[in-house]
């Protein structure tokens, strides 16, 4: 039993990775079609519902789920099957697989906080974002059609392209910390010329580390085919690009695959430049948040009470709204607003037993024997390492969050680039810029190495 | 082309702090939104909007309508069908067997409201969902246009509920001639 517990903590990181990359789908769907329709001053889906609960379209999503289930899988005589099936297969595997190395917190019972203790996490991100080019490729390819070709094709030669320019934003960071080991990279930006912790420690608050922000950020655009890169759907030119023949679930994981590849764009770029699972606040490091589990545990409990409250108040003022006026008095609808009213004081009130909690000094004595009440002697103390964890990934999880955001925000924003000033840009513009980025970067290095150390 | 917009980045800003300033408006003014969100809320009608047609009665019960055949010879579409008949009380008086019209060739020009002299068909019900599974069931026969604004009643209660003065003047049954 006691050799078997390394086996499991690997094992529950890998259904941690998976679950964490995908909750977060649904959750981009919903924000895709919601933030759009908030920046095309529309409503959005509001629709379904269960129970009369709408969740402001949260319900499409699953209802999404069932009707890609439910759909005819065609097979297409045309296609060369044995690629054709395992093209989707690629796609999404290889943007799971990425995940693996990105560090979501420090250590928990000495337990590194990321899948796999890569040394060299950097350097297999770069390779498994190569890598996702053959689903895509192997879709274009294997669907024999003019239209998808083109698509994959297209996919194909952009990727390789921004793929120079990404990496020599990547070579950047590789210099201001000399490590590709990202749980060392964002060891780097929580200490620092600043207190630890602080915000300007962060990679990104460095002239070329702003500069490699901006080209690295805009090759993962490129990197996950989303707008204003995305002409490899082109849906005006190429019906749908590389996914054209596939249907039912093989087209969901294409779907999934591509907000899969956001969310591991968006928490590479959080580790490279917003130190990853760094507070931001001065002093507050892994360290802090230990030795003070019983505070941060009270604060964080009574901190969201008052949003908690304000979010109850309007979930109960929307009850007024003329939508519910102009429905019949005995729609099933009508219980929403008092569902959320009792759901978000429900949390308040979890909130305040969570701050209580921490005043009364539970978080930090939290142990193994605490728990089977006694029958264990002398057991591990997990819980400030648990705050710990949860706080770091709050943190994290946050960044992720607005990364992808600024995906879709950027998406509905910006219209779509012709295929020779995508690569005007890549290779005319982007590629020198890195390159001089790189060099002062790398001037910045040994000045600093010579004369300030 | 200036440099600041060759350079596009700055642009680039520009147009996301847009899209933003519109979410952010959008979460905070929700009544911003002009979508309707039908059915069920429901775009109030202008008051000489022409719906679908419906047939008046007297007092008694029996149709206004005398069968004097001024309707189907005025409509451009050709769409009114009246089969008259003799009032067995008064020899002197028709009336319609059969008032039908199909509404899938009706061009809602309104020339039969105007044409009647007797006042009983009007267009006033601002009914605009007129759709049925058969041909056959568009077209729309006497019971059906004389009893068309009791299926209204309910929605139209529904609809207004807050604000009567909003629901079409059909609802109230006024015979007043739509001016």
């Amino acid at each position: 039993m006691e050799e078997a517990i390394p086996y499991l903590i690997v094992l529950a990181k890998c259904v941690f990775a998976v679950a964490f990359v995908m909750q977060i789908v649904p959750l981009l769907i919903w924000a895709e079609r919601k933030g759009s329709a908030y920046i095309q001053d529309r409503p959005g889906p509001n629709r379904a519902d269960i129970l009369g609960i709408r969740a402001g379209g949260l319900v499409h999503t699953l209802v999404d789920v069932v009707k890609l289930i439910m759909k005819e899988d065609i097979l297409p005589d045309h296609v060369n099957w044995f690629y054709w099936f395992i093209a989707p297969v690629i796609a999404m595997t290889v943007s799971l697989c990425t995940f693996i190395v990105v560090p979501f917190g420090d250590t928990f019972l000495g337990y590194d906080l990321r899948v796999s203790a890569i040394d060299g996490g950097l350097l297999y991100v770069l390779a498994m974002t190569s890598l996702g080019v053959y689903g895509i490729m192997l879709a274009g390819w294997a669907s024999n059609n003019k239209f998808s070709l083109l698509g994959g094709l297209r996919a194909s030669a952009q990727m390789v392209s921004y793929e120079l320019a990404m990496g020599l934003s990547a070579a950047v960071i590789f210099l201001l910390s000399g490590s590709v080991s990202l749980q060392e990279i964002v060891g780097q930006q929580i200490t620092g010329f600043f207190p630890n912790g602080t915000l300007l420690n962060w990679n990104v608050f460095s002239p070329w580390g702003f500069v490699a922000f901006i080209l690295f950020w805009t090759a993962a655009f490129a990197e996950t085919n989303r707008t204003p890169f995305d002409l490899p759907e082109g849906e005006a030119e190429l019906v749908a690009g590389y996914h054209t023949e596939y249907s039912s679930l093989r087209f969901a994981l294409f779907f999934m695959a591509e907000y899969a590849n956001m969310i591991v764009a968006a928490s590479v770029t959080t580790t490279l430049f917003f130190g990853g699972y760094s507070t931001g606040l001065p002093f507050v490091d892994g360290t802090f948040l230990r030795a003070h589990a019983d505070l941060v545990v009270a604060a964080a409990g009574f901190g969201a009470v008052p949003p908690l409250l304000f979010f109850a108040s309007v979930a109960w003022k929307r009850r007024n709204r003329p939508f519910y006026k102009a429905i019949p008095a005995d729609d099933i609808r009508h219980r929403e607003p008092k569902f959320f009213t009792g759901l978000w004081a429900g949390l308040a009130v979890a909130h305040v037993g969570l701050g209580l909690a921490g005043l009364l000094g539970l978080p930090g004595k939290l142990s193994l024997n605490l728990l089977s009440m006694g029958a264990i002697e002398d057991a591990t103390v997990f819980g400030p390492d648990l705050v710990a964890a949860v706080v770091h990934l709050t943190v994290f999880s946050v960044k992720v969050l607005i990364g992808c955001w600024f995906f879709i925000w950027v998406r509905w924003t910006i219209v779509r680039f012709r295929y020779d000033q995508l690569m005007a840009l890549g290779w005319k513009r982007m590629l020198p810029m890195a390159l001089a980025n790189l060099f002062v970067a790398a001037l910045w290095v040994i000045v600093k190495e010579t004369f300030l150390v | 082309m200036n440099s600041s917009e060759a350079i596009y980045l700055w642009e680039v800003v520009k147009g996301l702090a847009l899209t933003m300033s519109h979410v952010i408006k959008n979460i905070f003014q929700p009544e911003r939104f002009r979508t309707i969100e039908y059915p069920d809320m429901r775009k109030p009608m202008a008051a000489r909007y022409r719906g679908a047609h419906r047939l008046l009665t007297r007092p008694d019960g029996a149709v206004k309508c005398v069968a004097c055949m001024c309707c189907p010879t005025v409509c451009p579409a050709k769409c009114i069908t009246i089969i008259a008949g003799e009032n067995p009380d008064d020899p002197a008086e028709k009336f319609p067997i059969e008032f039908d019209i199909d509404m899938l060739r009706c061009i809602y020009c309104g020339f039969c409201v105007e044409a009647c002299p007797k006042d009983a068909i009007r267009m006033d019900t601002r009914i605009y969902e007129i759709n049925a599974f058969t041909r056959q069931d568009m077209v729309h026969n006497k019971p059906y246009m004389v009893n068309l604004m009791d299926g209204l009643k309910p929605r139209a209660e529904t609809v207004y509920r807050d604000d009567p003065k909003a629901a079409p003047s059909g609802y109230t049954f006024d015979e007043k001639p739509v001016v």
